[in-house]
């Protein structure tokens, strides 16, 4: 059985994701930047798992697999990272406290990791919830 | 390909982030861009999609059975226009990465069809806009900010991945008239979570406690006016918190940029507010503003043109005939989740991507019409594609710069094949739309 963890879930932007935003969201490259998920050198420890393993992050609004990777912006422990874009959205809390803004970040969140488990990209997302 | 067909085109300006540098050069051979000056690499490749043919849309576009097919112009505009007057509740979203013109007769659209209008600065500075509408806010260009400076606080806002020149052109690490000595004179606080870029650089990192900004901007008004404050607040000890309003209060001149750690996280509109008041005492001892980290590089325009055209900067509800204004009820996100919004038509954004996945859910069951150059996630979920020529790059136009600076875009290369200017879709939109009324 494979461990889990808590964190809580924040969204933003990287220059990667920012280069892949024009002319690429077809692109696998859109994927390897925003289909991932920071993690602290600590949660990754206590997760078992190396750079590119893929996980599950699941909230109380969806669930969505990423790759997990070391975060750059370390040491955060217990705080963890998506790119902006359409994986992270996929679990971030829709309640926009009647100012139209949903809750981008600070979502509390658990990470599992499912080494056998598909990144989907940008597009197949988008066929998952048009079904 | 000989030197001579290599054309240079200087004082060009970027039309990706609100910085809008407008120190760009491109040479150009055969209507392709083939290398850029000076631009970020965020902006470089922005100028580098438009030579992408394979996943740029050139032609209008209908979806039959799952599949586009090209359609004429004439035909598309009827369609579009068509679906929007059909519609009870349509939404017309976007806007922030297009032309002021553009940007005008989108309102013109809206009005015509009785839809909701909303730009991206709803899941952006909303709530800034909200805030600064409350209490106001003290500003000065980013020219000026350049000249003067010395103390520079980016708050909530990753410079070095949002705005990648933001510090070399206009903050830190750049000299000004009064600051010749440039980043030597400076000071670079960076109140963030993480350990970003922008924090490695700075003289000072207050690490905040993610969603605690409210607390901690509380405390330093607090120990502002003398108050005693806990020992530590945020995850920030007391000690490093007075440090830190000491260097702010002897400034000679301060600026505080904010960003989506602000305004995306609890509490919203209510953080702005509160740092906006911050920045309104520290003003008693000397001077101070606060600034926003605007997005898209014409974001500031939609919120400005159509202040001037309804008296409101986004969220505005036609369905009456008259512009009604209230966030919170006629945002982009709060008619979709509501599952309000019966047609949808997406300009220059990206809903598909950067929407949460119960809004998209309804999208995907609405008829959407996107005027959008690439394949992204929303064009997955239109039935009709409109194919823009692209601002900046492509065809001239008027944008705002994030301190309110208005920059006229140039024009690089031609669009290809059937792309039109934007403002050119939505004239033809609205006409199309009155002749059918008649
Ligand atoms: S900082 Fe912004 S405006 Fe300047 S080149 Fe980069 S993306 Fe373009």
């Amino acid at each position: 059985m494979s461990s889990s963890i808590q964190v809580n879930l924040i969204t933003g932007r990287t220059v990667q994701q920012g280069r892949a935003l024009e002319g690429s969201k077809h692109s696998d490259e859109y994927t390897r930047a925003a289909g991932i998920i920071e993690l602290d050198p600590e949660d990754m420890r206590k997760l078992k798992i190396y750079t590119g393993t893929v996980v599950k992050v699941t909230t109380a609004h969806g669930s969505v697999n990423v790759r997990a990777i070391l975060s750059p912006n370390a040491p955060h422990p217990g705080l963890a990272f998506i790119p902006m874009g359409p994986w992270g959205n996929a679990v971030i809390n829709t309640d926009i406290y009647s100012v139209g803004m949903p809750s981008f970040k600070g979502v509390e969140a658990t990470v599992e990791p499912i080494p056998e488990g598909k990144v989907l990209s940008a597009l197949e997302l988008m066929h998952e919830l048009q079904k | 390909m000989t030197e001579e067909e290599v054309q240079k085109i200087t004082d060009v300006v970027c039309p990706f982030c609100g910085c809008l540098c407008d120190d760009v050069e491109i040479d150009v051979a055969n209507n392709k861009v083939v290398t850029t000056y000076n631009a970020c690499t965020i902006g470089t490749t922005k100028f580098f999609s438009v030579n992408e043919t394979e996943h740029r849309f050139t032609k209008p576009m209908l979806r039959k059975n799952g599949k586009f097919v090209p359609i004429s112009w004439d035909e598309a505009i009827e369609r579009a226009a068509k679906i929007l007057l059909n519609a009870e509740r349509p939404l017309l979203y976007g806007f922030s990465s297009t032309s002021n013109e553009a940007i005008g007769e989108g309102f013109k659209l809206a009005e015509e069809v009785g839809g909701v209008l909303d730009q991206t600065a709803s899941v952006c500075h909303g709530p800034s806009v909200l805030a600064i509408q409350d209490v106001g806010r003290s500003a000065a260009t980013l020219g000026e900010i350049r000249s003067r400076a010395n103390v520079i606080v980016y708050w909530g806002s990753n410079p070095s991945a949002a705005h990648p020149r933001h510090m070399s052109r206009y903050s830190m690490f750049v000299r000004g008239f009064f600051r010749e000595k440039g980043a030597k004179e400076r000071t670079l606080i960076v109140v963030d979570p993480r350990n970003t870029d922008a924090a490695k650089l700075a003289d000072i990192h207050i690490k905040v406690e993610q969603g605690k900004d409210y607390e901690l901007v509380s405390a330093m008004r607090a120990a502002l006016r003398g108050i005693e404050i806990p020992e530590m607040v945020a995850g920030i000890p007391k000690k490093d918190i007075l440090e830190v309003l000491e260097i702010m209060k002897k400034a000679y001149f301060g600026v505080v940029f904010f960003g989506m750690g602000l305004t995306q996280t609890f509490g919203r509109h209510r953080n702005i507010d509160n740092a906006i008041n911050l920045i309104r005492e520290l003003n008693s001892y000397t001077k101070w503003i606060i600034s926003p980290m605007r997005g898209h590089y014409n974001v500031t325009g939609a919120g400005t043109v159509w202040t001037w055209q309804t008296g409101y900067p986004m969220s505005i509800d036609f369905a009456r005939g008259y512009p009604r204004y209230n966030p919170g009820e006629y945002c982009a996100n709060d008619i979709l989740v509501n599952g309000e919004a019966d047609a949808a038509l997406i300009i220059a954004s990206d809903p598909g991507a950067h929407f949460p996945a119960k809004s998209i859910r309804h999208l995907a069951k609405i008829p959407v019409i996107a005027i959008e150059p690439h394949i992204t996630p929303t064009t997955e979920l239109a039935e009709l594609i409109l194919p823009p020529a692209i601002v900046g790059v492509e065809t001239e136009g008027t944008a705002y710069r994030m301190d309110h600076v208005p920059i006229r875009l140039r024009k690089v290369v031609d669009a290809p094949d059937e792309c039109l200017p934007d403002e050119v879709i939505l004239e033809r939109l609205t006409q199309k739309v009155r002749e059918l009324k008649k």
